[in-house]
């Protein structure tokens, strides 16, 4: 197992799941539980070889019901901790998610995607992008929600993830999937930046010194609970003009503009180049934040091209945002592939019927 | 005219501890919550624990903790305050932590939680009460319900054929090897006060000397779902439940045997 070199800009052979777990310890992340599940138990497995030579602690849950609830527990404290897991162990942490979201206390969680609904499969998917991206549970509420499409992302979203998770008093979600997750590729451990590292005035560590605080998510006093919900809405509203992040790749006088996130953005780009060898204007908007959506650049650049292809690794999620943020509903094409990784093939071939060609 | 005659008043025989918020409670006449609370705050006080105390309500008639111990608290959903409890004590384990749990929450939906910070040994203490029903939500069938006991779901009284048996948590847990401390009392008469505040001490002291997880059951009241006057809920206390559900000390520890 690697560890980060010393050197910043030495480059690293890592899988994508180890270099989420470089890149929480790099951002002070000496608290993990989890619950095994495929295809993310390197991620625990890492954590329980590394983390008490850390001074931190590694805890093996009895449920994703109970990991969410040390995680709960443990951000109260006010220090950085993180879970990671799959569809129905995700499915699992939704009520402490909602209460977390409610109480206002950050964390990050990884979901290292898996195919659904139930027990699925443990092939790639991109099927969880409603339950990220929507809340979730109940109540009402938003995570913010990070797409890696590469190792190098794993690691630098994990630390935003944590930065933004903290900024916001909010839990953050890494989407990643098997494919993100298992491949190996070098990347550069850049060290972390602590000058966005927010200060936790409200951490529960026993009341010395000050009045007694709490930490809760239940109003029930006059228009209390109508109140807190205005409040964490405006908060959502903020993350979303501030924060929203996309890469625009090689859409120069694009014509055809795919958008896709994680796993299917990655083949796109090979399809991407194939097709601009063959001279057709192809470029991609890749939405880098899930929550908040880029929306104004899908507004934008819809304007601007024929064609919005939407790729995804499901029957068609994050295409019902796209549709919301443009009125050109007939320029948007839709290719999805429920469960498995699009192959480069796949993707030019409809690149190439979109501009009218024949393979 | 001789001057009036001053009362001396040696000793104060009752008093407000530290910790317990002077504010007016929420909880129904002859309900035990109250009485609880205030051990609880009694044994903080007693060790100092107040400005290293961190607290986790549950959900139930005792989700205002935080309005009435004078601590930092944080509210676990349903049932999962063991394992909010056990994220808190991984962070801090120079804090006292301690749950406070209902027979729903702890019994039913939070079984899981309990039975395995239990068996990890976590260095918690938890307050657990056992009304045989569900405050909260209007006097349901708990896990603790008595066999006949009528409650809004078992309007016939409940039938082991069909909903089981009372649980018997205190000895459930006793049964685990994490477990440092398991307890059962009753705060129906003082002389019972006083052997409940006892237990809350050692379970606390057990925390405090890294022993492993302690829990100090309470057989307690809840009048308005029982349909019964506080005194004829208190015999009720004494008499039935406390036949079923035997007071004693189940399980207490010596000395830390993972040091
Ligand atoms: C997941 C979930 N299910 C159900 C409820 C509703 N609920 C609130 S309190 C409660 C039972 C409380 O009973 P108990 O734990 O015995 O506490 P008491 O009020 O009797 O002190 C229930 C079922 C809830 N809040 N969350
Ligand atoms: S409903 Fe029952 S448990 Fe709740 S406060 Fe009233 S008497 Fe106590
Ligand atoms: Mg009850």
């Amino acid at each position: 197992m690697s560890t980060p070199a010393s050197s910043p800009s030495t480059r690293i052979l890592t899988k994508g799941n180890e270099a989420i777990c470089l890149g929480a310890v790099a951002a002070g992340c000496r608290h993990y539980y989890g619950y095994p599940i495929t295809p993310q138990n390197d991620i625990p497995e890492y954590m329980a070889a590394h983390l008490p030579a850390l001074g931190g602690t590694f805890l093996q849950a009895e449920s994703e019901v109970a990991t969410i609830n040390f995680i709960l527990g443990t951000s109260a404290s006010g220090k950085r901790v993180m879970t990671s897991s799959s569809g129905p162990g995700i499915s699992l942490m939704q009520e402490g998610l909602s209460y977390m979201a409610g109480s206002e206390l950050p964390a990050v969680i990884v979901n290292i995607s898996r195919s659904g609904p139930g027990l699925g499969g443990i092939a790639p998917s991109q099927g969880d992008y409603f339950q990220a991206v929507k809340g979730g549970g109940h109540g009402g509420y938003r995570l913010i929600v990070l797409a890696p499409h590469s190792v190098q992302e794993m690691y630098t979203l994990t630390m935003l993830a944590f930065d933004l998770a903290d900024k916001y008093r909010t839990p953050a979600m890494i989407l990643g999937d098997a494919i993100v997750g298992q491949m190996k590729e070098p990347f550069v451990a850049s060290p972390y930046d602590p000058s966005s590292t927010a200060e936790k005035p409200w951490a529960l560590t026993g009341c010395a010194g000050r009045e007694r605080q709490n930490l809760k998510s239940l109003h029930l006093k006059d228009n209390a609970i109508e109140v807190h919900n205005w409040k964490l809405h405006e908060k959502y509203e903020r993350i979303r003009n501030e924060e929203a992040r996309a890469e625009s790749y090689m859409l120069d006088g694009a014509t055809i503009a795919i958008v896709a996130f994680g796993t299917a953005a990655r083949v796109s780009k090979t399809a991407i180049q194939w097709a601009r060898k063959e001279g057709i204007a192809v470029g991609m908007l890749r939405p880098i934040t899930l929550f908040p959506f880029p929306g104004r650049e899908v507004f934008e650049l819809a304007r601007k091209v024929d064609v919005l292809l939407v790729i995804e690794m499901n029957t068609g999620q994050m295409v019902e945002d796209v549709r919301q943020c443009t009125p050109l509903h007939d320029r948007i094409a839709f290719l999805g592939k429920p469960c498995a990784m699009p192959t480069p093939e796949e993707i030019l071939e409809r690149i190439r019927t979109l501009a009218g060609r024949k393979g | 005219m001789s001057a009036p005659v001053k009362v001396p008043f040696s000793k104060a025989v009752y008093t407000r501890p530290r910790s317990l918020v002077d504010v007016r409670s929420h909880f129904c006449p002859g309900c035990h919550h109250g009485t609880i609370h205030k051990i609880v705050a009694e044994c903080i006080d007693r060790y100092d624990l107040r400005e290293k105390t961190i607290g986790v309500a549950c959900v139930g008639c005792a989700v205002f903790l935080y309005d009435y111990i004078d601590v930092d608290v944080v509210e676990a959903p349903h049932g999962r305050a063991p394992a909010v409890a056990t994220g808190v004590k991984r962070a801090q384990p120079d804090k006292f932590v301690f749950t406070y749990q209902g027979d729903g929450d702890l019994a039913a939906i939070g079984t899981s939680e309990i039975i395995h910070a239990a068996n990890r040994g976590e260095n918690l203490s938890v307050i657990f009460v056992n009304n045989t029903t569900y405050g909260m939500t209007g006097g349901q069938m708990a896990p603790t319900t008595m066999l006949g006991q009528k409650t809004s779901t078992t309007p016939y009284g409940r039938d082991f054929r069909g909903d089981g048996y009372p649980i018997r948590m205190a000895e459930l847990l006793a049964g685990l090897e994490g477990t440092a401390y398991s307890a059962r009392v009753a705060v129906s008469t003082p002389a019972q006060i006083r052997k409940a505040k006892e237990s809350v001490r050692k379970a606390f002291e057990m925390q405090i000397g890294g022993m492993g997880l302690s829990i100090v059951e309470f057989l307690s009241t809840c009048p308005t779902n029982w349909g019964m006057k506080p005194l004829d809920a208190q015999k009720r206390v004494l008499g039935e439940m406390s036949e079923y559900f035997p007071l004693g000390v189940f399980k207490e520890r010596k000395q830390a045997d993972f040091a």
